[in-house]
């Protein structure tokens, strides 16, 4: 009886731990793929973070349509800008998702849109201000539905 | 075509910082899906955004097939003089639809 318990969680703890390999084998791929997008636009400088808030749902019930928005604190001066914001997402088939320009003339850098969303995963923004500082936030949103097709 | 709508206020202050939204109606085939035959469906997407106040650029953004269909934009602007928003949206096709608003700034 004793044994037979041990056998069925035994197996159980290795279901799951095959579970979790085999994800990370699949997540790995495009992580990497999004870290690589970050090096190219952010290049070698260090990534900090506070200034900009990424705004995202905690829970997406339609991953066809999930409202994002970006907001990065600056004085939105000729001096002192933030030229563009890229964001990411980790578990989609290409992690591009849209890159903003921002300009003095913004006055305010801030944008909204909607975006896909393949499965739950981590949605990142990426700013790049006029000094060459760099700065990032992270979400992560869960997904009931998926919005890649397929 | 697609008819882009945007909302921009009619009136505002110098120096106010306004806020612009634009919605234009496109599938944004993003190229991942397949049709009922096993074929992928070709990528077809609006792949640029961009505003331009008074012939400057104030905004624009560079599109993947992960936004999603009917591109949504909100973002702000400010406006010191009056004029006339103009928004282009850039298919992957080469065409161009754009859109003009007026405001009038005291």
């Amino acid at each position: 009886m004793n044994s037979d318990r041990r056998k069925i969680l035994g197996a159980a703890v290795a279901t799951a731990v095959a579970g979790l390999f085999g994800n990370m084998g699949v997540a790995q791929a495009s992580v990497e793929d999004t870290e690589a997008a970050i090096k190219a636009f952010a290049g070698d400088a260090e990534i900090g973070s506070g200034s900009l808030t990424l705004k995202a749902p905690e829970i997406a019930e339609n991953g066809n349509s999930v409202p994002i928005s970006v907001l990065v604190d600056s004085p939105m001066t000729d001096d002192a800008y933030v030229e563009s914001v890229v964001i990411l997402a980790e578990g989609n088939p290409n992690p591009a998702v849209a890159t903003f320009h921002f300009s003095p003339a913004s006055g305010e850098a801030l944008a909204s849109t909607r975006m896909r969303l393949a499965k739950t995963q981590n949605v990142i923004a990426v700013a790049k201000m006029s000094d060459g500082s760099i700065y990032s936030d992270k979400r992560n949103v869960k997904v009931t539905i998926g919005g890649c097709g397929g | 075509m697609s008819k882009p709508r945007v909302k921009v206020p009619k009136k505002a202050a110098a120096g106010d910082v306004i806020t612009l939204k634009t919605l234009i109606s496109h599938t944004m085939e993003s190229g991942q899906r397949k049709d009922k035959d096993g074929a992928v469906i070709p990528r077809k997407i609006i792949n640029k955004f961009v505003c331009e106040f008074n012939g400057n650029i104030v905004f624009s953004c560079d599109l993947d097939p992960a936004i999603a269909a009917n591109p949504y934009f909100e973002f702000k602007a400010k406006v010191n003089e009056s004029g006339t928003f103009k928004f282009m949206w850039t298919d992957d096709d080469g065409s161009v639809i754009e859109s003009e608003k007026a405001i009038e700034v005291a």
